[in-house]
């Protein structure tokens, strides 16, 4: 889905949600109350600069508007793959971003996630990923690498990727794989405005993810290391 | 004698690195916590997956710590060698240490696990900065041959204090997937020169991307780490303004720059073409008094 019927579908024809080159950002109203629209579109690839001007608009929503809802689109191809990126720590300013959403939510602001079309592994951690919880439309695409890639670098035949693909979540772009193993609180399906609503009310403060994804079935192990290891005794 | 840092396996690493026979692993290769995924792919796991984890004490206070291994896998992150990074940091929030200190050498996401090590690295983002945000320091050592990487990057971004030595390197996209993306022009990672000038530790920590530079000697890694102990950076707003002017004007000044000579010229760091081959004492007498780590 396009950003523009996206924003059109979720807060009606009055939004004030505009684009500035692949950056898109505004405020839209929902039942009465304002929410400020983060995100980026045409499958960008999020570089310093657009690391930057998205930090720079959640930090102008913290502090002008404490406490306003914040929804964060994601469409990206992941991050820039350029030297000049690496040159300048391009990774310090995605971690820049990740911790000013951080700091919105400890200042009680909700932040929802939203992948409405395409999520790459870099450009989604620091943004769609430190939500309080990260949604999706039905359609959109999440992944790591594509299959062919991942064969090349791991070595292991497409066709055993793909058998593995279909009867495990772990190998598999898609969102509803993400949805089973808890990266993906749950997907958006008809009226779009109530699934903000919902997921404003419901979204867990705390990371559930782990908890999520031994429930769905998806992601049996990660809750029960983590519960060991808190568990553990140390020896003497 | 020197006792390198970069040619030591993670277990030896925390061993060195805390006070003499103080640590004390969690969830060890005894117990057996495997990836479950490597097995189905027919590929080699590790009784550790990877990762070591557990207690100790540094300078005589207690701290927990992980290490991940580069030669397993890259270091990089699967479902369960992040399960037990996120219960070492939950730990944290009980337990309430002096630090939390984790030796970073990693690729990033676990390929073979590509779902599962995506979600694994935002939920180990999320338990640092829970750590963080009460008030224990997250300490990141970056030393090892494989560098700090992809989602590890970003990772050791969000931690309280950076200790690097010139061998580590840190940064997002690795230079050969740089290559096969935009061509040899782009970044030519078989370039071992220009590839650590762009990313390793000496040029991380000129531009204060790191907050120490060490030799590569398991001692100095020590002495950093114990500085670090006093280093918590709490994440507030007032915070934030800050970093976002400072890679703001970044941009300004050294966005146009091609290589990292270029930007060390534009510093006013004499000589950069010998900078490679200075030692981290000379490296930091190059900063503006001011800027200076006290080591």
């Amino acid at each position: 889905m396009n950003w523009e019927k996206l924003v059109s579908d979720i807060f009606g024809p009055d939004h004030r949600v505009k684009r500035h080159g692949d950056v898109i950002s505004g405020t839209g109203e929902l039942h009465g109350q304002t929410l400020a629209v983060v995100g980026t579109t045409d499958h960008t690839s999020i570089g310093v600069e657009i690391a930057l001007a998205q930090a720079r608009l959640i930090l102008d929503t913290v502090q002008n508007h404490p406490e306003r809802a914040i929804l964060l689109l994601v469409d990206t191809q992941g991050q820039r793959l350029r030297h000049r990126d690496e040159l300048l720590c391009i990774n310090r300013y995605m971690a820049h971003l990740g911790c000013c959403i951080e700091l919105a939510r400890r200042r009680g602001h909700r932040v929802i996630g939203l992948v409405y079309d395409q999520a790459l592994s870099g450009g989604f951690i620091t943004s769609g990923l430190i939500a309080d919880a990260c949604y999706a439309l039905p359609e959109a695409e999440i992944r790591v690498m594509r299959l062919p890639a991942m064969a090349r670098v791991t070595k292991i035949s497409e066709q055993v990727l793909e058998a593995l693909s279909i009867s495990n979540p772990v190998f598999a772009p898609g969102v509803k794989n993400y949805v089973a193993m808890g990266g993906i609180h749950s997907l958006w399906t008809g009226d779009l405005a109530a699934a903000l609503q919902d997921a404003l009310q419901t979204a867990p403060r705390d990371d559930a993810r782990a908890a999520d994804g031994a429930a769905r079935g998806g992601r049996k192990l990660a809750a029960q290391v983590i519960a060991q290891v808190l568990v553990e005794k140390v020896a003497a | 004698m020197k006792h390198s840092f970069a040619e030591s396996t993670a277990r030896i690493r925390v061993n060195d690195l805390l006070d003499t026979d103080s640590f004390r692993e969690l969830s060890g290769p005894a117990q057996r916590v495997v990836s479950p995924h490597l097995a189905l792919l027919g590929v080699p796991f590790s009784f550790d997956d990877g990762v070591v984890i557990g207690s100790g004490s540094l300078h005589g206070e207690s701290v927990l710590i992980a290490a991940q291994e580069g030669e397993f896998m890259g270091g990089g992150v699967g479902e369960v060698h992040g399960a037990k990074l996120v219960g070492l940091f939950k730990r944290a929030l009980r337990d309430r240490p002096a630090a939390v200190l984790v030796l970073a050498e990693s690729g990033g996401v676990r390929l073979h696990e590509a779902n599962a090590g995506l979600i694994a690295v935002s939920e180990v983002m999320r338990a640092l900065l829970d750590v963080r945000a009460a008030g224990i320091p997250v300490l990141m050592l970056i030393g090892g041959a494989t560098g700090c990487f992809g989602g590890m990057g970003l990772i050791a971004r969000c931690a309280d204090y950076l200790v690097m030595s010139d061998i580590g390197r840190m940064s997002m996209s690795g230079p050969e997937v740089i290559e096969s993306s935009h061509g040899v022009e782009e970044f030519d990672s078989r370039d071992r020169a220009l590839v650590w000038r762009t990313t390793g530790g000496k040029h991380r920590y000129l531009m204060d991307d790191c907050d120490a530079l060490v030799e590569d000697d398991m001692d100095a890694f020590r002495q950093a780490a114990i500085e670090g102990l006093r280093r918590a950076r709490p994440l507030t707003l007032e915070a934030m303004l800050q970093e976002h002017v400072l890679l703001t004007a970044r941009i300004a000044e050294f966005g146009d720059c091609k290589d990292a000579t270029d930007i060390w010229q534009r510093m006013g760091v004499p000589n950069t073409s010998q900078v490679t081959d200075l030692e981290a004492a000379q490296v930091q007498a190059l900063k503006p008094a001011a800027a200076v780590e006290t080591l």
